[in-house]
């Protein structure tokens, strides 16, 4: 049978001091690894959509991004009829064509230009998109130049105030709202009208994208097939949850590459302190291990005992690393490296889900600094292992 | 049961050593500390082993108690060639039938009196209140029952001694092998754990060979043998 868990327990509290040192380095480690996935979830979830299920994009085939896609109006006439899209209350389709440009703007910390989405669209992009929440003022109006703008995007950005004007394209633009999405990719955008933006923004004649509203999500592939096949039009229809999350995709690959890397990197630092205090404290017990084993517990309970020992010492590690985590919950940022390459505001999110991988990391440290210090306390023969002072 | 009792008659010796050698070896030099030792203990013997320092009493003892094992020559226990068995088969053979006392008592500082006495029993099968009241019970025997939930640093040194020899004793060995049991205590508690093993070689029947350098302990015992030069004299 093992050495009970609190021999250990016991072990860690009464040399605390000794084990100070690799407690925190485990500590620090877990802390920036939940501090980057917090980042890494916030990013993600800023730039995804509003996400109905029976939603789908209509972009060119190829594009990157909104930006540089473009669906001619002869071919939206065409799509906007098909039975498979719903069709709205008042008996039209449930179709929002929408332009999307960039436009360059002062971020409120530094005054630095950064890029801002700017997307114009129809008043039937707030019943296909859902989700949309005027919280201050009121909704633009179609045919003049109002906008309403993202209310993440208006923390950022100077001089976007409710009941301000900014130049955008030669125009002037009158900030009339303020609205939410649920927290998704819209937040960080301003939203204008269609017809009154096409002119200045040289976008007529058509829309960079067109969501619709689908009567059956399962209709989707059949749909999607159908614009495929018409020689005459370069597009495609795309889920609208997959299409963002798929520009997200990147992005949250890379930023997950990113943590793996550092974590990695910090993680084996950290193991190698603890492995240094496992040793440590390995030999500051010899004579102990050596009574244990006359006693007749066998080698593979002192090793299991010091590898539990150093995972004790590791989950605090882990406990403090989260608990030093903790503030950056909610702390707000944005990034540019966004497909479109345009200002994404998004908040650090911690989750059950990171504060539980963090300790399975610091857990995992802990069992491999553990290791080779356990192994050498079980290898001990007895006989010198009791003569030790 | 009764094949252990035919191995080992009534009357036979309880620790058989026989034409033992010790050598170790350092680079191509070869120390030779224990050269052919013989000798037989019966049961109930209380043994005291004598002899100067580095004369191979530790490493006597250790073989006997099966923490050591012999370059040659062979060492049976109550029944058992300690030298056939395998590492884990001895570590198993000791909880059962060897209890340790040390110079230095070796009691694990993070535990309490009763734990440190509930420690052996952690490698048998009885319940958690049962090992609570054997470990007790042991305690009383060595009479500290009411230190039970002292730490060893709360404890005199007599006291933490006591402690180690209900340890030895509370999964109930043959035999109990003790080095220098007295050699970091004063007078007054080297003669109460004398008294104590005395007791337990007396009245509850066992084994005890002692490692001592002093002349006054080992007149406690029934028997003297002294180790020179890696030989037993009489
Ligand atoms: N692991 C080892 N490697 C080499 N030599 C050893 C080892 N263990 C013990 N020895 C040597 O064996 C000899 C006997 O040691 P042992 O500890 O048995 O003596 P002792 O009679 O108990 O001495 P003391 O009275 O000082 O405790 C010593 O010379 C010692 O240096
Ligand atoms: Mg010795």
């Amino acid at each position: 049978m093992a050495l009970p868990l609190s021999y250990n327990v016991r072990n860690v509290r009464a040399r605390w001091q000794v084990s100070l040192l690799a407690v925190i380095g485990i500590g620090l480690v877990v802390t920036v690894f939940v501090a980057l996935m917090a980042m890494r979830t916030g990013f993600t979830m800023a730039l995804r959509s509003t996400g109905v299920p029976e939603n789908a994009m209509v972009v060119q085939r190829g594009s990157a991004s909104e930006l540089t896609s473009w669906v001619p109006l002869d071919h939206r006439n065409k799509i906007v009829v098909d039975p498979r899209v719903a069709v709205a209350s008042d008996g039209r389709p449930m179709a929002s064509p929408e332009i999307v440009v960039v436009g360059a703007m002062p971020r409120r910390t530094d005054g630095l230009q950064t890029n801002v989405t700017i997307r114009g669209v129809t008043p039937k992009a707030f019943e296909v998109r859902g989700g949309i929440e005027i919280k201050q003022g009121r909704n633009f109006q179609p045919g003049i130049d109002e906008i309403i703008v993202g209310r993440r995007i208006a923390d950022r950005i100077q001089g976007l105030d409710l009941g301000a004007t900014i130049p955008i394209q030669k125009h002037h633009w009158k900030i009339v709202g303020i609205f939410t999405s649920r927290g998704g990719a819209f937040e960080s955008e301003i939203w204008g009208d269609l017809d009154t933006m096409a002119g200045p923004f040289r976008r007529q004649g058509g829309s960079n994208s067109l969501a619709v509203r689908l009567k059956d999500p399962k209709a989707l592939e059949s749909f999607d097939r159908w614009i495929r096949d018409d020689p005459e039009m370069q597009l495609q229809a795309v889920e609208e949850r997959k299409y963002y999350e798929d520009q997200a995709g990147g992005l949250s690959a890379t930023l997950l590459f990113l943590v793996a890397f550092v974590s990695i990197i910090m993680g084996i630092g950290a193991v190698f302190g603890a492995m240094n205090t496992m040793y440590a404290i390995v030999a500051a017990r010899t004579r102990e291990i050596g009574t244990l084993r006359a006693l007749g517990f066998s080698r593979r309970s002192i090793l299991f005992s010091f590898v539990v020992e150093s995972v004790i010492l590791a989950f605090a590690g882990g406990l403090f690393g989260c608990l030093l985590a903790f503030p950056i919950n909610g702390f707000s940022t944005a990034s540019g490296q966004t497909p479109s390459f345009s200002e994404v505001a998004f908040a650090f999110q911690i989750t059950p889900n990171i504060l539980a991988w963090g300790l399975v990391f610091a857990t995992i440290m802990g069992f491999f600094g553990g290791l080779l210090p356990a192994f050498r306390g079980a290898r001990l023969p007895i006989t010198s292992a009791l003569r030790e002072a | 049961m009764s094949a252990e009792a035919a191995r080992q008659p009534a009357a036979g010796p309880i620790v058989d050593v026989r034409n033992v050698r010790k050598v170790y070896r350092r680079d191509a030099e070869e120390i030779v500390v224990l050269n052919g030792i013989n000798v037989q203990v019966p049961n109930g013997e209380f043994l005291a082993l004598m002899g100067p320092s580095g004369s191979g009493k530790t490493t006597l003892l250790n073989l006997i108690a099966g923490i050591d094992r012999p370059t040659s020559g062979e060492v049976i226990v109550a029944g058992t060639d300690v030298g056939r068995l395998s590492e884990s088969e001895l570590a198993r053979w000791r909880s059962h039938n060897v209890g340790f006392i040390f110079q230095f008592y070796n009691l694990i500082p993070v535990l309490t009196a009763l734990e440190n006495v509930e420690l052996p029993l952690l490698l048998t099968s009885l319940s958690k209140k049962e090992r609570r009241e054997r470990a007790l019970t042991a305690l009383k025997v060595v009479g500290l029952a009411d230190r039970a939930g002292h730490y060893p640093r709360q404890l005199s040194g007599g006291q933490e001694q006591r402690v180690a020899i209900a340890r030895a004793i509370v999964a109930d060995p043959g035999v109990l092998v003790a080095d220098e049991p007295t050699g970091d205590l004063d007078a007054k508690s080297a003669e109460e754990i004398l008294a104590l093993m005395e007791s337990l070689n007396r009245d509850f029947g066992k084994t005890i060979i002692m490692v001592t350098h002093d002349p006054r302990a080992a007149e406690k015992a029934h028997t003297q043998k002294h180790l020179e030069k890696g030989v037993l004299k009489a």
